[in-house]
């Protein structure tokens, strides 16, 4: 799937550029990509490089592993094929609990972490678990219980209520969570069992 | 209960960096070392991203710079205009899953055009909020361990943006009214 999306976006847009007379366009958007991204990177080195120090101390105190059974009812029920006690759990529950506190810049290493836990659990091998898939489908519907920037932006804009898109966001986030879940789980099974008959 | 939402996210960072180590002292953990054995990965984690990030930024930069996106909107409008979203919000939710910075730039246009407090301005502040940049976070997430071969995890992120796409637009008129 990626495949047909990361190249559908690539010829696509070479065919809408040539066909504007606008080619040169494609040569530098493709090096700028390249260099954001670079620069992006390079930008992580320093939170990540933080937060895995922090988490390894958390991670020794028993921290993690007291936050990690706090919520693991809910952990087991997403996460069935994660052992209970499998450092996975408890950096995708720090992860979780960073988006929900808007730490932007804290949940991005901790998810990190998470994977490479979950990797660890997938024994190297560079298809995604069900574990990852569900863990991912969860980030990307994404609980932020304070959306800080767009809040910044309507302030500047003169808003009478900054504020109020809060609650909808809420709500919002919560009804995409949920279905997430339900799509990843069907996906899954659709997956799976398309595989079984050896496709 | 915003007020007190904003001082928690203040205070949370500090507040980690400060309970974490003192916990760890108390039960005996060498702080010091613990926290440079544990840090020791980042650059390495960060530099794997590169490649993958690379991949993915410099297709989504092309989709943008070449004018096809506005194409995309151009066909999509009909069909999207028929379930009650309003265009001027679609280059936001065709852009949402790509670039969280380029959302941003959009949604922030507007709310400066129809103001923050307009029903589009309203619209795309919880669009904006209420997900994330989909091909971002498998990018990096997978990308940072290796792994190549996403299966169905593509479609379950843009389900789940569509998802908050319709939810937002219900959940915006039900709470404010279609109108302003």
């Amino acid at each position: 799937m990626v495949n047909y999306v990361w190249l559908g976006m690539i010829v696509f847009g070479i065919i809408v550029a040539g066909a504007r007379g606008d080619i040169e366009t494609v040569t530098k958007a493709a090096l700028d990509g390249a260099n954001s991204a670079v620069k992006i990177s390079i930008g992580l080195i320093a939170i990540i490089t933080f937060w895995l120090g922090i988490m390894k101390l958390a991670e020794e105190a028993g921290l993690v592993r007291a936050l990690a059974w706090l919520v693991r009812p809910a952990m087991r029920f997403l996460f069935p094929s994660v052992p209970k006690d499998h450092p996975a759990m408890g950096a995708m529950v720090m992860n979780l609990s960073a988006n929900i506190l808007g730490l932007g810049n804290a949940a991005t290493p901790m998810g990190l972490i998470a994977m490479r836990e979950l990797q660890k659990l997938n024994q190297g091998r560079d298809v995604a678990s069900d574990a990852m898939c569900t863990f991912l489908a969860l980030n990307t519907s994404c609980v932020t219980l304070i959306p800080t920037t767009i809040i910044g932006i309507r302030v500047l804009y003169g808003s009478a209520d900054p504020t109020e898109i809060v609650g909808p966001t809420i709500m919002a986030t919560a009804f995409s969570m949920a279905v997430a879940v339900v799509v990843d789980r069907v996906l899954r099974f659709f997956y799976n069992s398309r595989q079984q008959q050896g496709r | 209960m915003f007020e007190i939402l904003s001082e928690l996210s203040r205070w949370a960072i500090p507040a980690i960096l400060l309970v974490v180590p003192l916990i760890a002292v108390l039960r005996g953990v060498k702080v010091y070392e613990t926290f440079v054995d544990g840090a020791e990965a980042g650059f390495a984690t960060a530099v794997k991203t590169i490649p993958y990030l690379v991949a993915m930024l410099v297709a989504i930069s092309v989709f943008r710079a070449s004018g096809a996106m506005e194409v995309l909107v151009e066909v999509l409008s009909p069909a999207l205009n028929a379930v009650g979203l309003p265009a001027e919000v679609l280059p936001h939710a065709i852009m949402r899953p790509l670039s969280g910075g380029a959302a941003l730039g959009i949604a922030s246009d507007i709310i400066k055009t129809y103001g923050p407090d307009s029903f589009l301005g309203r619209l795309v502040s919880t669009m904006q909020g209420s997900c994330d940049t989909t091909f971002y976070v498998l990018t990096l997430y997978f990308g940072s361990v290796g792994v190549k071969k996403y299966r169905y995890s593509v479609i379950s992120g843009l389900v789940a943006d569509l998802t908050t796409l319709a939810a937002s637009v219900f959940i915006v008129q039900k709470v404010f009214g279609a109108g302003g």
